[in-house]
C-alpha cells in the first residue's frame, strides 16, 4: 500500500482495476498515460467476468500484455498496489460489483460508469463506501482525470483533445461538476484561461451520486498544488447548498469559482424533465438561481450566465498570477501517440498495398454482393444454382437455358452409386468413425484423371483436334498412333446397344436449346469411328458434358474467347463434376451414419499376398 | 431514468397484492377500480361485484392532489350516481394548480365512514429514508405538522417494530400500527418506491383501510421489479400528454443504450434545439432563456451516449418536421449544439443529421431555417466538415463551429446576430 494523503484520490504512480472488458477506453488510459510519460501503465488489471488471460494493447508505438481475471477478488490479490477501480459493469450489475470492490481492503476508490442505477442501490454504495472512509465517483459518469497522472476511462476524449487541453501536465485548477459532458468542456474552458486543470471529476447528473461535489472541492481544498477551485453544479437537489454551509464555515478558503446550470427552469413548464435525472428543482431552493444566488452571497465568484463561467475562472487566475500565488506551467515535451491504423486508413492519411484481389463477391455491405449482384436481386430474379454458379464462376449473368444447363449437369453427375470411387471411399471413411466433412473429402479426393477427372481433358481434346481441322478419322489415328485413348470415349458398362441416358438427356437438352452444337457433332462423328471398332467406346458423360459445355460457351453471347480459354487452361468443368458429386457423397455418408454402419475391414481373401522372398 | 409518479389505483393494487407478504393480517382487499376513457363499464361491474353492493368514493387518478379541494371527489355515492359523476367529469377539461389537462382516468373504491384519520409516509435522502407518521391525518396534516413523528432509517440499517412502536403516542393501535408501518417500510424497500404517503389511513374493526395514496417509483429498478409491478404504466404528469412525435423519440430512447429526449414546449416557436449532452443541453436553454427568447423557445432535448447513425437521423428528422410545419415570416433557427464529446462520434452521430437535412432541403429553404453547429470530441474535424460542405451544398446558411468557440457562443449568434 502506498501512502498518500486522504486528499490525493489519483497520482503518477495510481494503479487502477478496469472491470469490464471496454478495449477502447483501455486504450485511452494507456494512451494517456503515454503522453504523461507516466513509467508504468495505470491499468493494474482488467477484469472480465467471463474469460480471464492477457490482453495486448498499445504503449505508445509498443504493444504490452495485461493481465486479465474472472474476479476482483483474485485482482486485488494479485495487484494490492491497484487502489482504483473503474467500473464499466451495467446498470444491472454495478451494486454487486461495486459493494464486492468496496470490501476489498486494497481498492479505495471506484468510479461508476453506469447510467439507470436506482437509486437505492446508488444511496447504499455511497453510504458504505462513506463508511468505509472511500471514495465513489459516480454513477452515470464519465469519471474525472488528474491532468499528468491518471484518466478515468474515458474521460476527456480524444489524444488530441487530451494535448490542446493541456491535461498531460497539471495546472493549478481543481474542478468539479455534476455533468460528465461538461467536464471536457471545463477542461477547455479552463486550460483557455488559466494554467490549466490539476483535477477535474464529474460526479454524475443522478439525485444520489457517491460523492458530493463538496467531497471534492474539500479535497482540492486540502491539496497544496491547488491554488484555486472551479464547479459547475446544477438545479435540483442541495448539493450546492453543503458548499455554501462549508463557505460560510470558513472551511474553503481558496477561490471557488461556481455556477448552477437550470436557469431556465422557470421559464419553462414544471414537468419538463432534463437529460439528468437528478435535474430537477422540486423546492424553490433547489432552483439554479437561488443556489448562484446563495453561493455568490458566501463569498463563490459566480459569473452572470455560463457565457462569463470563463472569464470568471480568468479574473481569478490572473489575480493569483498577479499576487505571486500560482506560476505558468513550463510545457513539457509531449510524445506523440501514433495513429490507429483504422482510423488512418478511413481518414486517408495513409495506404498500403492489399496483398489478395477479389473480384467475385463482396460481403462489407448490409448484403452480400454475388459479382456485383446483391443476394435479394440473385433470389428474386429466380437464379437458381446454375446462374450463381455464372455469377461466382464466371462473373456473368447467365441466359435462363444456359444456367438451366449448368443445373441438368449438376443433377445428373450428383451420383452414380455406391460402388464408384468417391462414393466407396466416402462410405469407408464414414464406416471408421470420420464425420461428414472427413468422409466427404476422402470422398472428392478420388476424382481426377481415371475417375470423374475427364470433363476438362476431354474438352481440351476434342477443342483440339476440331480447331486444328482434323478430321474424325485423323483425330482418330492420331490418338491411336500416340497410344492413347481419346477422353470422353468409352465406358465400362455402356455401350452402343445399352445407351448411356444420362447422354442422351444432355444432347437432347442441347439440341432443342444451343444456337449450334459444331464441337458435339464433331464428337458424335467419331464416336461413330470408335463404337464402329468396339461397341463401348461411346461418347462417355464426361466427354458429353466437356464438349457440350464449350458448345454452349461458343454459341451463347455473354461468353468470350477468352472466357472460353480461361476455362480450358484452369480446369473449371472437373469442378462441376466435384459441386454435382458432393451431393451424392453426402448422401452415401448420410445413409451409412442413419445406418449405424461399422467399421469396414476388407476380406483378406479378397486380396492376393506377393510378397517379396528374401 | 428517474422518479415517476404512479396512480393511486397501482399504489393500492400493489398495497393490497404484496403488503400481506409482510404482513400476514393486513386484509384490506385492494376493492378498486380504475375507469379510464375506453373502460367498459359493465366489465367492470362484472369484475366487481362488490360496486353493486357498496357505498362508493369516486375521484380522478391522474398524479395530481386536493381533490377535494377542488370539488372533485364524490363520497357515498351509488354506482348510478357514480355513473352520472363519470359522464359529467370524463374527457372534460379542468384547471389544477395553473395547468390545464383533461380528466380522464377515475378510481373507484368503496366508501369507508371512519371516525380517526392518520398519516403516514415514506421518502428518501441521500443518507437513508424517513418514516412519518401521525395520528392527525387527512387534510390537516400540514397545518400540525409539528405532531408528526419522524424517523430517520439509515440506508445500512433496517428498523424493527419495537423501534417503531416505542416512538408512537401510547394507543391500543399502537402495537397494530407499528407492525403496519415496518412492513409498509419493507415494502417500499423491496417494490422500488421512492416516495409513498397514505393520507390518511383509518382502521376500522381493527382494519387497517388506506384510504388516499400518493407514490413514485423510481422506474430504473425495473429490471429488478417488473415482475411485481405488473402491468405498470408511468403516466404522464396532468396536463401533459406526449405528442405522436415526443412518444417516437420516447420509443428510440427505449430501445438503445445511447439517450434520445424531446419535449416539445411550443410548437410555434421560432427556437430549435438539438443540443448533445444531459449536462449542456441545460446550459443551451438557460442561455437562450437568458436572451430572453423563452417564449420563442420551441423545445428541449438531447441526445447523449453515443447515438447510432440511424438514432440520430429519426431524432434530426422528426425536429426537422416539426419544426417545417408552420411558416414564420422571421424564419426560424436550429441550433445543433455541444460540448467536447468524450467518446460520442461526432462524425458518425453528424452522419445522421446530414442524412435527415438532406431530406429536407426544400422545407428548410421554405422555411427560411438558419442553422448553427458548435461540437467538439471525436472526429469532430470530419463531422463539422460535413456540415460545412452540406450547407453549401443544400444553399442553407449552416455556420460551423469547433471547440476553439465558446459552448454557447453560437445562441447569440443566432438569435441577435451578434
Amino acid at each position: 500500500m502506498n501512502s498518500r494523503p486522504d486528499y490525493i484520490l489519483f497520482d503518477r504512480n495510481t494503479k487502477a482495476f478496469v472491470y469490464g472488458y471496454q478495449v477502447n477506453a483501455i486504450q485511452r488510459m494507456l494512451d494517456f498515460d503515454y503522453v504523461c510519460q507516466r513509467e508504468t501503465p495505470s491499468i493494474a488489471a482488467i477484469i472480465n467476468p467471463s474469460r480471464s488471460g492477457i490482453h495486448k494493447a498499445f504503449w505508445g508505438t509498443k504493444e504490452i500484455l495485461l493481465p486479465m481475471y474472472r474476479t476482483i477478488a483474485e485482482a486485488a490479490e494479485k495487484h494490492s498496489d491497484a487502489d482504483v477501480m473503474v467500473n464499466f459493469a451495467s446498470q444491472r450489475s454495478a451494486f454487486d460489483t461495486t459493494l464486492e470492490a468496496l470490501r476489498e481492503s486494497t481498492i479505495r476508490t471506484v468510479a461508476i460508469i453506469a447510467e439507470g442505477v436506482p437509486e437505492r442501490h446508488a444511496r447504499i454504495i455511497g453510504a458504505t463506501a462513506r463508511r468505509a472512509g472511500k471514495v465513489i465517483i459516480g454513477p452515470a459518469t464519465v469519471g474525472g482525470l488528474t491532468a499528468g497522472a491518471f484518466r478515468i476511462g474515458n474521460t476527456a476524449g480524444t489524444i488530441e483533445n487530451i494535448i490542446a487541453c493541456k491535461l498531460y501536465r497539471p495546472g493549478c485548477v481543481g474542478f468539479v461538476s455534476k455533468s460528465g459532458g461538461m467536464l471536457n468542456e471545463a477542461f477547455n474552458i479552463i486550460s483557455r484561461n488559466s494554467n490549466g486543470v490539476y483535477e477535474g471529476i464529474a460526479i454524475g447528473g443522478d439525485r444520489y451520486p457517491g460523492s458530493s461535489m463538496l467531497d471534492h472541492i474539500l479535497r482540492y481544498e486540502a491539496n497544496p498544488d491547488i491554488a484555486m477551485i472551479a464547479c459547475l453544479g446544477e438545479l435540483g437537489g442541495e448539493d450546492e447548498y453543503r458548499i455554501v454551509d462549508a463557505l460560510n464555515e470558513g472551511r474553503i478558503t481558496k477561490p471557488l469559482v461556481a455556477w448552477v446550470t437550470g436557469t431556465c427552469a422557470p421559464f419553462l413548464p414544471a414537468s419538463v424533465q432534463f437529460g439528468h435525472a437528478g435535474a430537477k428543482a422540486d423546492t424553490a431552493k433547489e432552483t439554479a438561481q437561488e443556489k448562484n444566488r446563495a453561493l455568490k452571497e458566501a463569498g463563490a465568484y459566480v459569473p452572470e450566465s455560463f457565457d462569463g463561467y470563463g472569464d470568471e475562472i480568468r479574473k481569478v487566475y490572473e489575480t493569483l498570477l498577479a499576487e505571486g500565488k500560482v506560476r505558468e506551467v513550463v510545457e513539457p515535451q509531449v510524445p506523440s501517440i501514433p495513429v490507429d491504423y483504422s482510423k488512418a486508413l478511413s481518414t486517408g492519411m495513409i495506404r498500403r498495398p492489399t496483398t489478395f484481389i477479389c473480384t467475385i463477391s463482396d460481403d462489407r455491405g448490409e448484403e452480400v454482393l454475388y459479382a456485383g449482384i446483391p443476394l435479394s436481386d440473385v433470389l428474386e430474379r429466380n437464379m437458381g444454382i446454375g446462374g450463381v454458379i455464372g455469377l461466382l464462376w464466371f462473373k456473368k449473368v447467365l441466359p435462363d437455358y444456359a444456367a438451366r444447363f449448368i443445373e441438368l449437369v449438376l443433377q445428373i453427375v450428383a451420383d452414380h452409386g455406391p460402388s464408384v470411387s468417391a462414393a466407396h471411399n466416402a462410405i469407408v471413411a464414414s464406416c471408421a468413425g470420420k464425420d461428414l466433412i472427413s468422409s466427404l473429402a476422402s470422398g472428392l479426393l478420388t476424382i481426377g484423371p481415371r475417375f470423374g477427372g475427364a470433363i476438362d481433358d476431354a474438352a481440351r481434346e476434342f477443342k483440339r483436334a476440331y480447331d486444328s481441322g482434323l478430321t474424325p478419322e485423323q483425330f482418330v489415328n492420331e490418338m491411336k498412333r500416340k497410344g492413347v485413348n481419346i477422353p470422353g470415349i468409352g465406358h465400362r458398362i455402356k455401350s452402343v446397344k445399352n445407351p448411356d441416358k444420362r447422354v442422351q438427356l444432355l444432347i437432347e437438352y442441347a439440341k432443342r436449346h444451343f444456337a449450334r452444337t459444331d464441337l458435339l457433332n464433331y464428337a458424335l462423328q467419331v464416336e461413330a469411328i470408335t463404337t464402329a471398332k468396339k461397341g463401348n467406346l461411346i461418347l462417355n458423360v464426361d466427354g458429353c458434358i466437356g464438349i457440350l459445355f464449350l458448345d454452349l460457351m461458343a454459341s451463347c453471347p455473354v461468353f468470350t474467347q477468352q472466357d472460353i480459354d480461361d476455362v480450358l487452361k484452369h480446369g473449371y468443368l472437373n469442378g462441376l463434376f466435384a459441386l454435382g458429386r458432393t451431393i451424392g457423397i453426402i448422401g452415401h455418408i448420410l445413409d451409412q451414419k442413419r445406418l449405424g454402419a461399422r467399421l469396414y475391414r476388407h476380406p483378406s481373401e479378397d486380396i492376393a499376398f506377393m510378397l517379396p522372398e528374401h | 431514468m428517474a422518479q415517476r409518479g404512479i396512480r393511486e389505483f397501482d399504489a393500492k393494487r400493489l398495497l393490497a397484492r404484496f403488503l400481506p407478504e409482510y404482513l400476514d393480517d393486513f386484509d384490506y382487499g385492494g376493492e378498486i377500480a380504475l375507469i379510464g376513457p375506453e373502460t367498459d363499464l359493465e366489465r367492470t361491474v362484472s369484475d366487481n361485484p362488490w360496486i353493486l353492493e357498496k357505498r362508493l368514493v369516486v375521484k380522478p387518478d391522474q398524479l395530481f392532489g386536493k381533490r377535494g379541494v377542488h370539488g372533485l371527489v364524490l363520497l357515498n355515492a351509488s354506482w348510478d350516481e357514480v355513473r352520472e359523476y363519470l359522464s359529467k367529469n370524463m374527457n372534460r377539461e379542468v384547471t389544477i394548480g395553473g395547468v390545464r389537462g383533461v380528466l380522464d382516468h377515475f378510481l373507484v373504491e368503496p366508501y369507508v365512514p371512519h371516525e380517526n384519520e392518520l398519516y403516514v409516509a415514506i421518502s428518501s435522502d441521500r443518507d437513508g429514508d424517513t418514516i412519518y407518521f401521525s395520528t392527525q391525518g387527512g387534510v390537516c396534516v400540514e397545518e400540525n405538522w409539528d405532531k408528526v413523528i419522524q424517523m430517520h432509517v439509515d440506508i445500512l440499517d433496517g428498523i424493527n417494530v419495537a423501534d417503531i412502536k416505542s416512538k408512537l403516542p401510547a394507543s391500543p393501535d399502537a402495537e397494530r400500527v407499528a407492525r403496519f408501518i415496518e412492513a409498509l417500510f419493507r415494502f417500499y424497500v423491496d417494490l422500488g418506491f421512492v416516495y409513498l404517503e397514505i393520507n390518511p389511513f383509518t382502521i376500522v374493526e381493527g382494519k387497517i383501510i388506506p384510504l388516499d395514496m400518493v407514490a413514485k417509483l423510481d422506474d430504473a429498478e425495473e429490471f429488478w421489479c417488473r415482475k411485481k409491478w405488473g402491468d405498470l404504466v408511468f403516466p404522464e404528469p396532468f396536463g401533459r400528454s406526449l405528442t405522436p412525435e415526443e412518444l417516437f423519440i420516447k420509443e428510440i430512447d427505449a430501445k438503445t443504450g445511447a439517450s434520445l429526449k424531446l419535449t416539445i414546449l411550443n410548437p410555434k416557436g421560432r427556437v430549435w434545439t438539438m443540443v448533445a449532452g444531459g449536462g449542456a443541453s441545460v446550459i443551451y436553454t438557460d442561455t437562450i432563456c437568458d436572451l430572453g427568447f423563452a417564449g420563442e423557445l420551441a423545445n428541449y432535448g438531447e441526445y447523449s451516449g453515443d447515438p447510432s447513425t440511424e438514432d440520430t437521423y429519426h431524432y434530426t428528422k422528426t425536429i426537422l418536421d416539426l419544426m417545417t410545419r408552420e411558416k414564420d415570416p422571421r424564419g426560424k433557427v436550429l441550433l445543433i449544439g455541444g460540448a467536447i464529446a468524450n467518446f460520442t462520434d461526432v462524425a458518425s452521430t453528424f452522419k445522421g443529421v446530414v442524412m435527415a437535412l438532406r431530406e429536407y432541403r426544400d422545407r428548410l429553404r421554405e422555411n427560411n431555417v438558419r442553422i448553427f453547429v458548435r461540437r467538439g470530441g471525436p472526429n469532430y474535424e470530419e463531422g463539422l466538415r460535413m456540415m460545412r460542405e452540406l450547407g453549401i451544398e443544400l444553399g442553407i446558411p449552416i455556420e460551423v463551429y469547433g471547440p476553439e468557440t465558446h459552448m454557447t457562443r453560437i445562441v447569440p449568434l443566432a438569435l441577435r446576430g451578434e
